[in-house]
């Protein structure tokens, strides 16, 4: 077994909207992300994924829960107990336009983190991250500004930015969202020979066709919880809960002789302010009985080892 | 006969110190009525300007040539005088982030309302219920036009958008990545909103987007842009199971299946700049089958079945 990095456990996120109320973003959230593991959380917008990656990185404050880096507590760390972790723990931002300062240039921008940690041989350390990165030869990009990269070279910009400090787990966030179609592989293979090296890699993505492909394990996040997780393979071909299910019908195949049968939920994407009782899918839910209206299901084992899913009916 | 056929479409987009970009390079393409076509390609290949140049609606810095058939008319030839007559009337558009682009002050149900009184179609009363019928169309209740954009969700506002270029019932739609930022179960909610729309109304449709497997889900047929051209026109199931031009091959091999295990890989570099002169198969540099013939002048077109072309040297000569 590799050890286990990130451990988030029953993790609350509440946000104040306005003077008054009071939104969960995270309603109980648990996942660890191990050595070498890649993990992807998927889920649709506003169900909490980025808010989860925020307070994992301690940007947000935990409402409730614990949050483990290795065998440290950080679930209160102040800014200056956090400084080591941050060194092991990196996250990569969606947007490869606005995470990267246009007066700067590549070599400066990748080279921050170590003036932060106060690392020397930076020179070094810097090449062998951007060659890590995919931008080899790396004197070919030293010198040049964000404006004179591609998307794709100015994502993997951001991710040299992020190995310079040698991390041990990555956090990314949508890391492809904005490239085109023809670059997204590069990234996400780059990111897969990351953890092949004994990275911990957690994904947040909204593209379950790119989280089959290069997760070892799945979690479904729906209005602040996981409600269905397991290995990838057996999350998109087996899936346990109607939510997870649904996903999955309706994913567009390249192939259009690939008869679809999608089961398309009717209604708008839920909002955490306004959480339904009982099942909070119940509302949207082909097959919800009574009883999924007042009673909230936990996850349980589903299917194959591993797997797990929150519906009354698996 | 086409409701819609496009020959040898250019536009070109002046620049600043006497530069020009050349952002459509000669497109040609036919659409039946009721068909579905898709419009794909990676950021910056031309898409929206090519559509644009179809709706009269370039910006002032551009130019176009070529012609453009509408039910055999050439509405290009006159410029805004043979263009205007058929804008919104037969052919509508429903603009790149259209739903983010409503007046916030204004109610949806007035926005839809002012392009049906400037057209003379309805006043008033007549105005109002004709624009609940719209909404109704797309799946929203009438009664909610004096809601403001922001009482709506993502997909409603889009809705919205669609209803607002069907206003004058015209026979051809253009939508620019029409779920491009919406989530995968509203995506599908919109989608299957244009299937319902094309099949009721006999309406033809063009679908701008860079997801290829979006359009082989709900277009009968696409054509593949590169650098400006159109490098390959086939049905959805030609162009995946039978690709002529190595693009094509390329970029599916990009995109990663939800149900397939094959392996996906990227395609190396980035598209060309278009405010240069480009010798050769523009896609030559990135190209996995590329030889000696591909430098020196833009590859032939080639017909492989009826309806079915690509461009490309190697390909020809197979
Ligand atoms: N700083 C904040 N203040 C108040 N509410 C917030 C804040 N950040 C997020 N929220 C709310 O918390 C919920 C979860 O947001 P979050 O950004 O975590 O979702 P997400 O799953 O990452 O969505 P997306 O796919 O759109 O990025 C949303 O309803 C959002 O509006
Ligand atoms: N008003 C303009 N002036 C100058 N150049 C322009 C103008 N509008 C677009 N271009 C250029 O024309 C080319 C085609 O742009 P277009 O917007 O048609 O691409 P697209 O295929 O729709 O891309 P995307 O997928 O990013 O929307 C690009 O190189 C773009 O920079
Ligand atoms: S013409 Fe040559 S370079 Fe262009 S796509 Fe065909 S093989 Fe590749
Ligand atoms: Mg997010
Ligand atoms: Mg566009």
């Amino acid at each position: 077994m590799s050890e286990t990095l990130l451990t988030i456990e029953d993790l609350v996120v509440q946000y104040r909207q306005g003077r008054k109320k009071v939104v969960k973003a995270v309603d109980g959230v648990s996942l660890t992300v191990a050595a070498g593991e890649f993990v992807a959380l998927v889920g649709e917008s506003g169900c909490g994924k980025t808010t989860t990656a925020q307070t994992a990185m301690r940007m947000v404050p935990a409402t409730s829960g614990t949050i483990r880096y290795r065998d440290r507590d950080i679930t209160n760390a102040t800014q200056s107990e956090m400084r080591p972790i941050r060194r092991e723990l990196q996250i990569i931002f969606q947007d490869p336009y606005e995470s990267l300062d246009p007066r700067f240039r590549v070599k400066d921008i990748v080279a921050e983190p170590l003036e932060i940690h106060g690392l020397d041989n930076r020179d070094e350390r810097v090449r062998a991250a951007m060659e890590r990165a995919g931008l080899t030869p790396a004197d070919l990009y030293l010198e040049r500004y964000p404006h004179e990269l591609s998307g794709g070279q100015r994502q993997r910009v951001s991710i040299a930015a992020a190995l310079a400090l040698e991390p041990t787990m990555l956090l990314a966030d949508e890391p492809v969202s904005m490239l085109d179609v023809s670059v997204r592989a590069g990234i996400l293979g780059l990111l897969n020979d990351l953890r092949t090296s004994g990275l911990g890699i957690l994904m947040i993505t909204h593209d379950l066709s790119t989280a089959a492909h290069f997760a070892d394990r799945i979690c479904v996040m729906y209005l602040g919880r996981i409600v269905e997780e397991g290995p990838a393979h057996e999350v998109i071909r087996n899936p346990q809960h109607p939510y997870t299910k649904a996903l999955v019908s309706v994913v567009p195949q390249p192939d259009p002789e690939q008869s679809m049968q999608p089961e398309i939920l009717q209604g708008e994407t839920p909002n955490p302010a306004d959480v339904p009782t009982g099942c909070r899918f119940h509302p949207r839910c082909p097959v919800a009985t009574a009883a999924c209206s007042s009673e909230d299901p936990p996850l349980r084992p589903a299917g194959s080892d591993g797997h797990r899913a929150a519906c009354i009916l698996v | 006969m086409s409701v819609l056929a496009v020959e040898d479409l250019h536009v070109w987009f002046e620049l600043p110190d006497d530069k020009e970009l050349h952002a459509v390079q000669g497109i040609s393409f036919g659409l039946e009525r009721g068909e579905r076509m898709g419009l794909v390609g990676e950021s910056g290949c031309g898409k929206t300007t090519a559509i644009l140049a179809m709706m009269g609606l370039l910006p002032p810095n551009a130019s176009a040539a070529g012609r453009i058939l509408l039910d055999g008319e050439d509405i290009l030839a006159g410029g805004d005088a043979t263009m205007r007559p058929h804008r919104w009337n037969d052919i509508a558009m429903v603009f790149q982030g259209a739903m983010n682009a409503f007046d916030p002050v204004k109610t949806i149900g007035s926005q839809i309302q002012e392009p049906i009184e400037t057209a003379g179609l309805a006043k008033g009363k007549a105005a109002r219920a004709r624009t609940a019928e719209l909404l109704e169309l797309v799946g929203i209740s009438g009664e909610r036009q004096d809601r403001f954009p922001h009482e709506f969700s993502g997909g409603m506002r889009q809705r919205a958008a669609i209803a607002m270029a069907l206003a004058c019932q015209p026979k051809v739609l253009l939508a620019d990545e029409p779920t491009t930022a919406l989530d995968v179960m509203v995506q599908a909610q919109i989608l299957e909103l244009l299937v319902r729309l094309t099949d009721e109304l006999g309406l033809a449709l063009i679908m701008v987007t860079h997801d290829l497997p979006l359009v082989s889900q709900i277009c009968q047929r696409a054509a593949v842009m590169y650098a400006g051209h159109i490098t390959e026109l086939g049905t959805t199931t030609e162009l995946y199971h039978r690709p002529l031009h190595p693009y094509t091959r390329m970029l599916f091999g990009a995109t990663p299946d939800l149900l397939a295990q094959r392996e996906v890989t990227s395609i190396p570099g980035a598209p060309p700049r278009l405010d240069q002169e480009i010798t050769g198969c523009p896609f030559r540099p990135r190209c996995d089958s590329a030889i000696d013939a591909c430098a020196l002048s833009y590859p032939p077109t080639r017909t492989a079945e009826p309806g079915h072309s690509g461009a490309c040297f190697v390909e020809a000569h197979a």
